[in-house]
């Protein structure tokens, strides 16, 4: 078998080319109304009339020597590899910004198609656009394309097969530029055909030189043995940028631009009000972009998603419950006893049932997601947002995740793909996981009604304004740390309004819960089984007393007669010093002397230690360490005895803030694409913590 | 404002369109993204809206919509239309 022809789609961000790309494969990748959702390169192998295509989905640039972060994968895909065609998608109402890398596309000298897609609204708007006047004059077939509803997506199979068969044609098409441009063009396409003779087509060195006085990095890298050449390019630049007051980069951009102007000109005709069809979002701007009403209704809207994550979710979360209770139940009745049947009721069932439990939550949260970058909304609230998250250094976007963080905060690393430069997104990365997530609510909720009774309530409020803070503080302390300074600027494109297509949330949904389920248990089942094994390892500890025979002694007794506290206080004697000499007892007491400055025990320390499964766990190591119900009125007591008050509030500070979960560390890992980072994660929210922690307790133990 | 200051596209006012004249920055990498998404000397642009607290802003070109902050619009000089 021959290898596929390799057909490349390529366009802006936001033009469609993935809705294309799934229409054209039959696949389902993600589709956002949002620039940039393509983040990697994703390819489908088809097969049309006998001809077996690999059709590749180029994330969406807006230049080819583009060298802005979230364009790089983009523009080093067309920069490295050399597809068979490329398959240019225009969005049909954006032409004259879309043609500029349709220009540069040219250049490059592939075989190309030229495809006017999301026809049906520019139609709408009442113009007209004469396809066979545009094909001539880009030299490459135009099909008009509706990607949304597959039309013109036949057509355009059979366009794509019809040009990856027919002979190469060295194309004729050429973008003049400024007669001074053309001059320097001309003297470095010479230098360039000597240094490299017989080996450059007039067509690849006239690309090079023109990319070479643009200072595309990725050229000039390629070409830095040859001093010459770049001395010459520094002097033609210089030359320019004397006689101009304008650098070549520039110049050529503004050609290219005005080449698209000359073009549009004769092939776009307006035949009704061509504002027509971007009337609505005129209207819904000025209702949420309204100087007034824009951030209430912002507010509104993410209370709305806030409360609806979990109040709808409760319902199947019980459900999910309930059936995880029915398995942890029948396991219990049918397994003979022994290890096997503790690993798996007390290690597998509860970590990986206890998180599950999330998965409606996720999905729930996942669709509000899809709803609002699907509208077009979401581009708007970080423009709505930046002015105040700028004071931290952070992107209005990274709204979004701290949001989603008050939920879970592994939806909420998740979230931060919509922040399109990679170095704001591993900033937002490192402090979504300080967002007070439901998971911790249960320790506060202990905590707060252990000693601060009569106001707890507004203990829990004060964590949740606690750990907004502590993110903020992060965002501008890790702003000082991590090298390099992008995300400072605000440039981005606001996509006119548009309707989801039930389609496209539907799979963000089942994306999001897939991803959920099959990545996070994989690493919850590991923990959990690692962190039962510490509990319950080594089996043969010395007793300091002969518990089994004491307790064999006291049931013994006749029925009625035996000391039930007694044989509570042995039970719970037993355990304790089961879980003191556990590798999980034996290790938090050796760490324990790390977390004395604060007033923590090493009981303390084993629960925070567990805490790093989940922080949920805070309160069942608690249970079991006091050998008492969870959330007993016994254990409130307990804690009380046990603790200060300003041990307390450094204990619940040190929990909000002190290594993200393991499920939030692997999608860190994950997500940032290194390792690194997620340990960075953990020892920066630990060292943060510690310190916090610190001050809280000495003020604490100042003031009471 | 001083007669020799530029205007810029900062001080554009609503309903106000302008010409763009130059990019007044020396970062490279910005200014290409800029002229990647039509930002160059020649293009026609207008204010759209203001954020709430007045910053950023939105502006129309070439049939979109780009928002951009103040302190990088101050960078664009502009000629009224």
């Amino acid at each position: 078998m021959t290898s596929p022809v390799v057909v490349a789609l390529v366009g802006n961000p936001n033009a469609g080319s993935t809705t294309l790309f799934n229409a054209l494969t039959g696949a389902k990748e993600a589709v956002a109304n949002y620039a940039r959702v393509t983040t990697e390169i994703v390819s489908r192998d088809i097969t049309h009339r006998g001809v077996s295509l690999r059709i590749v989905d180029v994330p969406g640039i807006y230049s080819v020597s583009s060298q802005s972060l979230e364009e790089q994968a983009g523009g080093t895909y067309l920069h490295e590899t050399e597809p068979d065609l490329i398959v240019n998608v225009l969005d049909a109402g954006r032409l004259d910004r879309g043609l500029f890398l349709t220009t540069q596309l040219i250049e490059l000298g592939l075989k190309r198609v030229t495809v006017l897609n999301m026809i049906d609204e520019v139609r709408r708007g009442g113009v007209r656009i004469d396809t066979g006047m545009l094909a001539s004059a880009l030299d490459s077939p135009v099909v008009e394309t509706c990607g949304l509803k597959k039309a013109g997506v036949p057509e355009l199979l059979d366009v794509i097969v019809d040009a990856v068969q027919s002979p190469a044609t060295s194309s004729l098409t050429r973008l003049h530029y400024d007669a001074h441009l053309e001059d320097g063009i001309g003297r470095i396409v010479e230098h360039l055909n000597q240094l490299h003779p017989h080996e450059l087509t007039p067509m690849r060195s006239r690309w090079l030189a023109i990319k070479l006085l643009e200072g595309d990095e990725r050229v000039v890298r390629a070409e830095s043995d040859h001093g010459p050449l770049l001395t010459l390019i520094q002097g033609e630049s210089a030359a320019l940028a004397h006689e101009h007051d304008e650098d070549p980069a520039t110049m050529l951009a503004a050609g290219r631009f005005a080449f698209a102007h000359g073009l549009l000109r004769e092939v776009r005709q307006r035949v009704g009000d061509p504002t027509a069809g971007f009337k609505l979002t005129g209207i819904l701007d000025d209702v949420f972009l309204n100087r007034t009403l824009g951030l209430p209704l912002l507010l509104g809207i993410l209370w709305v998603m806030f409360e609806s994550t979990f109040s709808l979710g409760a319902v199947p979360t019980d459900w999910i419950s309930a059936l995880v209770d029915m398995v942890t139940e029948y396991a219990t009745a049918a397994l003979p006893e022994g290890m096997f049947k503790d690993l798996l009721i007390n290690g597998v069932l509860a970590g990986v049932g206890g998180t599950i439990v999330f998965l409606p939550n996720i999905v729930i949260l996942f669709f509000f997601m899809a709803v609002l970058s699907g509208t077009g909304y979401l581009a708007r609230a970080s423009f709505l947002m930046d002015r105040l998250m700028h004071h931290f250094g952070l992107h209005g976007t990274t709204l979004i995740p701290m949001v989603a963080g008050f939920g879970c905060n592994v939806p909420a690393v998740m979230a931060t793909r919509i922040i399109t430069n990679q170095r704001a997104r591993l900033i937002a990365m490192l402090i979504a996981p300080f967002m007070n997530c439901s998971a911790r609510l249960p320790v506060f909720i202990l905590f707060a009604g252990a000693f601060f009774a009569d106001i707890a309530g507004t203990v829990v409020f004060a964590m949740y304004m606690a750990s907004i803070a502590a993110a903020m503080v992060s965002a501008v302390l890790l702003n000082r740390i991590i090298p390099g300074s992008g995300g400072d600027a605000f440039v981005m494109e606001l996509p006119p309004y548009r309707l989801p297509t039930l389609h496209s949330i539907l799979h963000h949904m089942w994306d999001s819960a897939q991803g959920f389920v099959v990545k996070v248990t994989g690493v919850i089942l590991v923990g959990s089984v690692v962190i039962w094994f510490l509990q319950e390892f080594p089996r043969d500890i010395a007793y300091s007393q002969d518990f089994e025979t004491a307790i064999a002694q006291v049931e013994a007794q006749p029925e009625g007669t035996g000391d039930q506290d007694a044989l509570r206080t042995l039970k719970a004697a037993q355990a304790q010093e089961k879980l003191e000499k556990s590798y999980l007892g034996s290790f938090a007491i050796t760490v324990a002397p790390v977390f004395e400055p604060l007033g923590f025990t090493w009981r303390d320390t084993a629960a925070i230690l567990t805490g790093f499964v989940a922080k949920e766990v805070v309160v069942a190591t608690y249970a079991v360490i006091y050998a008492q119900e969870e959330e007993s009125e016994g254990l409130t007591e307990l804690l009380s005895q046990q603790m200060t008050a300003s041990t307390a509030v450094a204990f619940m500070i040190f929990t909000l803030l002190y290594a993200p979960c393991l499920s939030t560390i692997a999608i860190i890992g994950r997500e940032s694409g290194s390792w690194g980072w997620a340990g960075f994660s953990v020892g920066y929210s630990m060292a943060f913590a510690w310190i916090l922690a610190l001050a809280a307790s000495r003020i604490g133990n100042y003031l009471m | 404002m001083t007669t020799r200051d530029k205007l810029t596209l900062a001080d554009l006012k609503p309903d106000q369109h302008a010409e763009i004249v130059k990019i007044a920055s020396d970062d490279g990498v910005f200014k290409r993204r800029l002229t990647s998404l039509g930002i160059v000397p020649g293009t026609t642009i207008s204010l759209d809206r203001s954020a709430p607290l007045g910053d950023p802003r939105i502006y129309n070109l070439l049939g979109t919509s780009l928002g951009l902050r103040n302190a990088e619009a101050r960078d664009i000089q502009v000629s009224l239309k």
